[in-house]
């Protein structure tokens, strides 16, 4: 019936804060945070603070050169960060190519590809410049593609887009493929990267911050923009390369069904998307030890979070936001989540709300304000989007 | 894989609903090409309804055929989009805002230009808070939501509507990123037979030549509209055959489909 739990075999991230686990441990130990002020060529008419990779110049190697374009550049980093192709190989070779799956997630794909051939448009014509490739760069399966002819997977693949619960949701349909017969393990997770589309986008919505976010706090003001990528590799045999004590234990999926790009106050959809996690897992709320919650600190979504949080978790179970260490990684999101909940585990750490310094009136007292130790055997993850979708993970010990 | 189809909506080219197309489909009656149609909506809120892109009107289109609004009987299901792209009448404007020199969004346009758009719209129409799946996998997007929808429906043990739908980009997008017309088509599948069923589907993944449309005139979309690729399907059910078809999916891997129909 449900295939869960799954084991996590691999697990890689690559944001502002560098290259895999370690540097992201750092600077959750340590409290710090990436976001930065948008350099004045970008040309925002705010001081918006981003969470921006500072050296993805580097173009893909030559076989696949004509995928190259930023977001790709970001999804090659995370292939080599955390043992990630070692792991893809060691699967590759176990159950053969054909049986692993593919379930990518971005929301803007790699879109800055298409801003920049539209810069270079021929005057006369209109025309696109001629090395412009749409489909192997902005496409939203691009990174589908990409990676299947990178890695030399034939099995079944497809790249879901639900904007910011993207790389979450890409996890229940994961484990839904595996549960079907269709393939043994999953290579599952995304990217998104810095754009004029999201940075304008969002400025557009009034929700963007000045100066870096601060999820929570009563002085709030949107999100600042972040990007990265990460993936994982789930497995429904437990071998020798499972993560210890860190398996995708219940996932819950709903819509708000209120409006396009604002959440529902009451937060019900939310709600309903983390009772079924828990109900998928066999777990109550007690048994769930640290909240990473979407958090992106806009005055409407930290507030139906908060809400939605506490009816169904109550004032004990600690919680909080990494945005303002990463920056909001949009589609990325959810991998932002999947890393900090394995960090949080494997370190018995809760990670701070950063930014966070006169909470809200009314909300929960259970944020965690600064990091620090404490036991932690299973983390849920909330990942939130436009189009109301709503998506929450459980991680950890099965036992 | 198993799955049972229960409903199919239609909007194409020449082909404006499942219940006047299946006639077309099997062969009983003449296929005339032509303009695809997209029907007024009456299922959106009117505020919805007037910013509504054509890509949503589109996947409504088909949706609304499979599954009529009846107020008796709420339109309740998971729910799984599958295009080729997004609204590429909101990314253009967006691309063009963007390459001058002081830019300024539409805040509607950015919304639009999500992936998800319509599957956004659609559960506000219907109000239904069930999980909605939103994906891409450029030419073979109808198989790979096909195969979501019946993994959602096998796992969840519950019923899950498919809509597929593609229309073509403005210029000069539609030059890098050609489509051949504009098409949908949806499917309620449910993982159980029942008093509904009308063709039982066993699917699984292979690498094989696709199956051809019986229609010359259809096959010319089939090969160009990446939700088209559904076309041989919708015949064989319209022609209620017992067959066996591959459809196009990934260059190197097909989806075969065993298809029983029942009475």
């Amino acid at each position: 019936m449900t295939p869960l739990p799954l084991h996590v075999t691999a697990l890689s991230i690559v944001s502002a804060l560098g290259d895999g686990l370690e540097p992201m441990w750092t600077a959750m130990s340590f409290n710090r945070s990436a976001l930065a002020a948008a350099p004045t060529e970008q040309r925002l008419p705010l001081n918006a603070w981003i969470g921006k990779i500072s050296d993805l110049d580097t173009p893909l190697p030559a076989p696949w050169l004509t995928y190259d374009c930023r977001n790709h550049r970001l999804v090659e980093r995370a292939l080599h960060a955390d043992g990630l192709m070692a792991a893809i190989e060691r699967a590759i070779a176990e159950y053969g190519a054909s049986r692993i799956g593919l379930i990518t997630a971005t929301s803007t794909s790699g879109i800055l590809s298409t801003e920049i051939a539209y810069r270079q448009r021929d005057p006369g014509t209109g025309a696109l410049p001629a090395e412009f490739s749409y489909e192997s760069t902005h496409n939203t399966d691009a990174i589908g593609s990409f990676l299947r002819a990178r890695l030399g997977l034939n099995g079944p693949a497809f790249t879901l887009s639900t904007a910011c619960a993207a790389t979450a949701k890409a996890f229940a349909a994961a484990a839904r493929l595996i549960d079907a017969g269709l393939c043994d393990a999953v290579l599952v997770g995304g990217a998104d990267s810095l754009c004029d589309t999201t940075l304008f986008g969002f400025h557009s919505l009034g929700v963007m911050a000045e100066g870096p976010c601060r999820p929570f706090d009563t002085g709030r003001s949107g999100i600042s923009i972040g990007e990265a990528g990460g993936f994982a590799l789930l497995e429904r045999a437990q071998n020798d390369a499972a993560l210890p004590d860190f398996c995708l234990l219940g996932y819950g999926e709903t819509s708000d069904a209120y409006h396009m790009s604002s959440p529902d106050p009451e937060g019900l959809g939310s709600e309903a998307a983390m009772r079924r996690a828990l109900e998928q897992a066999g777990l109550e709320p007690g048994d769930i030890n640290y909240i990473h919650m979407h958090g992106t600190a806009t005055l409407a979504g930290d507030a139906a979070e908060d809400r939605a949080v506490t009816r169904v978790f109550g004032e004990t179970v600690p919680r909080g936001s990494t945005k303002a260490a990463t920056g909001h990684t949009l589609g990325a999101t959810g991998m932002i989540g999947v890393a900090t909940a394995l960090l949080a585990i494997q370190n018995s750490f809760l990670p701070g709300n950063q930014n966070l310094t006169d909470l809200e009136p009314g909300f929960s007292s259970a944020h965690v304000r600064f990091g620090r130790s404490a036991p932690v055997k299973r983390v849920m993850c909330n990942a939130f989007g436009f189009g109301g979708v709503n998506c929450s993970l459980i991680f950890g010990s099965k036992g | 894989m198993r799955f049972f189809i229960e409903q199919v909506g239609l909007c194409g080219p020449g082909l404006t609903s499942w219940g006047s197309a299946q006639n077309i489909l099997a062969g009983r009656e003449p296929y005339s090409d032509g303009e695809t149609i997209i029907p007024a909506l009456s299922l959106l809120p009117s505020n919805e309804r007037r910013r509504a892109p054509r890509l949503v009107k589109l996947a409504l289109a088909a949706l609304t055929d499979a599954l009529p609004p009846r107020a008796e009987h709420p339109c309740d299901y998971a729910s799984v989009f599958a295009s080729s792209g997004g609204d590429g009448e909101a990314v253009h404007a967006i691309m063009e805002t963007l390459a001058g020199t002081a830019p300024e969004l539409s805040p509607t346009r950015f919304h639009h230009s999500v992936h998800n758009v319509a599957a956004g719209y659609w559960s506000i129409a219907t109000g239904s808070r069930k999980a909605t799946t939103s994906l891409c996998a450029q030419n073979g997007s109808f198989v790979a939501g096909l195969m979501e929808a019946g993994c959602q429906a096998a796992s969840a043990s519950e019923k899950v509507v498919l809509v597929a739908y593609d229309l073509p980009y403005p210029t000069p997008l539609s030059e890098v990123r050609p489509i051949g017309g504009t098409f949908a088509v949806c499917f309620l599948l449910s993982p159980h037979a029942s008093d509904e069923t009308i063709a039982r589907i066993d699917f699984s993944l292979a690498s094989a030549a696709p199956t051809l449309c019986r229609h010359a005139a259809l096959e010319k979309y089939r090969r160009s509209i990446p939700a088209a690729r559904a076309l041989p399907l919708l015949e064989c059910v319209a022609r209620r055959e017992n067959k066996t078809l591959t459809l196009a999916y990934r260059e190197d891997c097909s989806a075969t489909l065993d298809v029983t129909p029942v009475s």
